[in-house]
């Protein structure tokens, strides 16, 4: 790694301070998990100690190496050869850069807050240990995927993230619907990791398969060697993956179910970090998607805009408040895709709107558990008035709600701004379509905060405030989603863009009119959810539109395609090839090796009884014949002994004396 | 001076005389009586021909013949007595034990 480290001083890009640690970062939380699955059960507080300990140290590292892009430090990168393939050397290192960097604070913030707030919700859990080894594994994975400076180390992080999702999603796999809702998330995001890697190995072939390193892959698909139909599909394959890991329509249909894991493990894995990965990986791939063919983005756009829309209206309908959240999720991931899809100029944006999403998120979904820590149910129509039991809850989420409204001056508003400016500028329907969806964004999530927190209290259990473990990182991260919007204000020379961009510092863009039409809008949405939900009605008002309410009740009958379409059939065709399998092959097996022993045995069991029970017989009867016919010499008769003796004496000498 | 051919054949036939005597007898007490006959044929012999290659080795070992068959006869009268006394009988073929 120092030859690496000084070869790259020697092509200018030189490393000071802590940059050159940023490894560490990911390297903490997977020993912190080493020592919880080790030690933990022992350790006072049953292990939770060492991931926050690990994560608290992390964020303080990643804090530092971004403090070396805010004073204008570049990017660096080291490495050391993993293992050789023929040419390919296949590296493990770090490429950090302004983006790296934000990520990190991102998950390792966030991930520090949900680590604090599970010993306060998970408190007294069946498999608490279990749930932070898995809870730091899984940020370990997420940090390696955003250090990674090659693409087989980036997938090793993406596919160890897949596993942990699947673990933490399933932590109460007692019930069924649990289990099935991990195996779902676990396999939808397979689909699309097979492009993805599909996606990775035609990358590693355009670099005549010498390098997975992202930077020289960069630079061979920004040469004039690889084909822009190449480059085209290379693009599409990666964006497959990001397809899956973020869940963009079509394959967004695990995260809705996947918030049958623990609430902290939703905020950190599916609102904050993991679905980040899949837009992370199209940012930091950006050099493929650019060289594309431009009808590539336009389908990136494509997609964006279909999730961002569908995702808000089947927030509409849901009752569970984090089945709402979840559907955000989606649209808000689409969201910052649709940013990255209006090309260079939108990374920053697109960015900007997933580092500002992420504290907002993750907040909205502390809160949700925090409510229904309290309530005992995850259904909003258990829930009403909690404002006055729960306040620090209350406005916590209040707040979180009108920053992904994208209310003035919270951290949504500007990311939000600068999505809409960038699309504005770029691609006119896609404004429309991102300033309807935040209209969408703003109504639901006044129908959200209105059902939870207002009205009167409509379950059964007694609601109380969460312990100050819980509220804590609800304040901080409520602190930091006031203030994280600012590092992005123009007007404030946002800074952001100075570290995130592609190819050139961004300069953030204001245009009052976008600013004001945003804040209307969100305004409208506002202003509509709360005449429709200000007084509790018994039907929910936009049930009449029963069709419509019932084609998002079934969330526009995909879940069911994909069942009836895809699993079913597959299902039944391989369960039935199976059971063929299994009782003509594997019996067929089984049947005839019992039949051939079968056989064996009684051959050998005629041999034993034949052959070598017949010795042992023949030794033994020869043996009693030949005494029985002996023992008429032993008549007891002492006398007759002596006669027998002395004729034998007499037989002796005359045979000594002939011989003699 | 007697010839020793005589003596031998007299030691042989006195030999054989106790040889019969022990197969034949029934008596417990004749069979040890015909042992002695035996040992004291071999005595005899040991005697004649002691005298006859002029050395004392002989007579002191037919001395040492008749001590052990002194001691011979105590146990084996010993043991008839011990067989009288279980069996009320000295016929040596009831006493059979010595078999199968």
């Amino acid at each position: 790694m120092v030859a690496a480290t000084t070869a790259l001083a020697a092509t200018g890009v030189t490393a000071t301070g802590a940059i050159r640690y940023a490894w560490v970062i990911a390297l903490l939380p997977f020993t912190a998990a080493v020592f919880t699955a080790a030690f933990g059960k022992r350790t006072p507080g049953k292990g939770a100690v060492y991931g926050i300990l690990a994560l608290a140290a992390g964020l303080v590292l990643a804090l530092a190496v971004l403090w070396h892009f805010v004073t204008g430090g570049g990017p660096h990168g080291s490495s050391i050869d993993w293992f050789q393939i023929g040419p390919l050397h296949v590296e493990v290192g770090q490429y950090v850069d302004g983006l790296t960097a934000a990520m990190l604070v991102v998950v390792t913030s966030v991930s520090l807050a949900v680590h604090v707030y599970s010993l306060g919700y998970m408190h007294g859990d069946v498999r608490y240990t279990w749930f932070y080894v898995v809870l730091s594994l899984f940020t370990s994975a997420m940090l390696v995927v955003v250090i990674a400076g090659d693409l087989i180390m980036l997938l090793v992080g993406w596919e160890v993230m897949g596993v942990c999702s699947y673990l933490l999603i399933g932590h109460w796999f007692e019930e069924h619907e649990n289990s099935s809702a991990a195996i779902k998330a676990f396999i939808t995001t397979r689909i699309g990791d097979v492009p993805f890697m599909f996606g990775i190995f035609a990358l590693i072939f355009a670099t005549g398969f010498t390098t997975a390193n992202i930077r020289e892959i960069g630079d061979v698909i920004g040469g004039p060697d690889v084909s822009t139909a190449f480059v085209t599909v290379a693009a599409l394959l990666l964006f497959g993956g990001a397809v899956g890991k973020s869940a963009q329509f079509p394959l967004h249909v695990w995260l809705p179910d996947a918030m049958a894991g623990p609430t902290p493990v939703s905020a950190l894995i599916h609102a904050a970090t993991m679905v980040a990965a899949g837009v992370y990986l199209v940012g930091r791939m950006f050099e493929v998607f650019v060289h594309a063919d431009p009808w590539v983005l336009t389908f990136v756009a494509t997609i964006a805009a279909i999730t961002t829309l569908g995702a808000a209206f089947l927030a509409f309908v849901q009752d569970d408040i984090k089945r709402v959240l979840a559907y955000s999720t989606l649209s808000q991931l689409a969201y910052m895709v649709a940013g990255l899809s209006i090309g260079p100029d939108g990374v920053t944006a697109g960015f900007f709107h997933l580092f500002t999403h992420a504290f907002f998120k993750a907040l909205l979904f502390l809160g949700a558990g925090s409510v229904i820590h309290a309530v005992h149910s995850n259904n909003m129509s258990d829930m009403g008035g909690l404002r006055k039991e729960m306040p620090v809850t209350f406005w916590t989420f209040l707040i979180g709600s009108a920053a992904l409204a994208g209310i003035f001056p919270l951290a949504g508003f500007w990311s939000k701004d600068e999505l809409l400016a960038g699309a504005w500028e770029h691609s006119q329907g896609l404004f429309w379509i991102l300033l309807l969806t935040a209209v969408l964004t703003a109504f639901y999530m006044t129908r959200c905060v209105l059902l939870t927190f207002f009205g009167t209290y409509r379950g059964r259990e007694h609601p109380h405030e969460s312990p100050p473990v819980m509220t804590g990182p609800l304040v901080a991260l409520a602190g930091a989603t006031i203030v994280v919007g600012f590092l992005g204000a123009p007007q404030l020379g946002g800074v952001f863009g100075d570290w995130v961009f592609f190819e050139h510092p961004h300069e953030a863009a204001f245009v009052y009119w976008i600013a004001i039409v945003g804040t209307l809008a969100a305004l409208a949405g506002l202003g509509i959810g709360y005449a429709l939900y200000r007084e509790r009605r018994e039907r929910d008002p936009l049930m009449a539109f029963p069709r419509a309410w019932s084609v998002l009740q079934h969330r526009y009958y995909i879940d069911d395609l994909y069942m009836n379409g895809i699993v079913l059939p597959i299902r039944d065709r391989v369960s039935a090839a199976v059971n063929w399998t299994n009782q003509n092959i594997l019996d067929g097996v089984v049947n005839g090796v019992a039949w051939v022993t079968r056989r064996l045995a009684t051959f050998i069991n005629w041999i034993d009884r034949t052959f070598v029970d017949g010795i042992v017989n023949a030794i033994g009867g020869f043996t009693g014949a030949t005494g029985g016919l002996l023992r008429y010499l032993q008549s007891g008769n002492v006398q007759w002994y002596a006669v027998l003796l002395f004729v034998g004496v007499v037989a002796l000498t005359i045979v000594f004396v002939r011989l003699a | 001076m007697i010839r020793l051919p005589f003596v031998l054949v007299f030691a042989a036939l006195l030999f054989s005389a106790g040889v019969y005597g022990v197969l034949a007898r029934r008596n417990a007490v004749m069979v040890l009586m015909a042992i002695e006959l035996m040992l004291n044929a071999v005595n005899v012999n040991l005697v004649a021909f002691g005298a006859a290659l002029q050395q004392v080795g002989g007579q002191i070992f037919a001395l040492f013949v008749i001590a052990v068959a002194a001691a011979e006869v105590g146990i084996g009268l010993a043991i008839v007595i011990l067989l009288f006394r279980n069996r009320a009988s000295i016929n040596v073929d009831e006493v059979n034990l010595l078999r199968w």
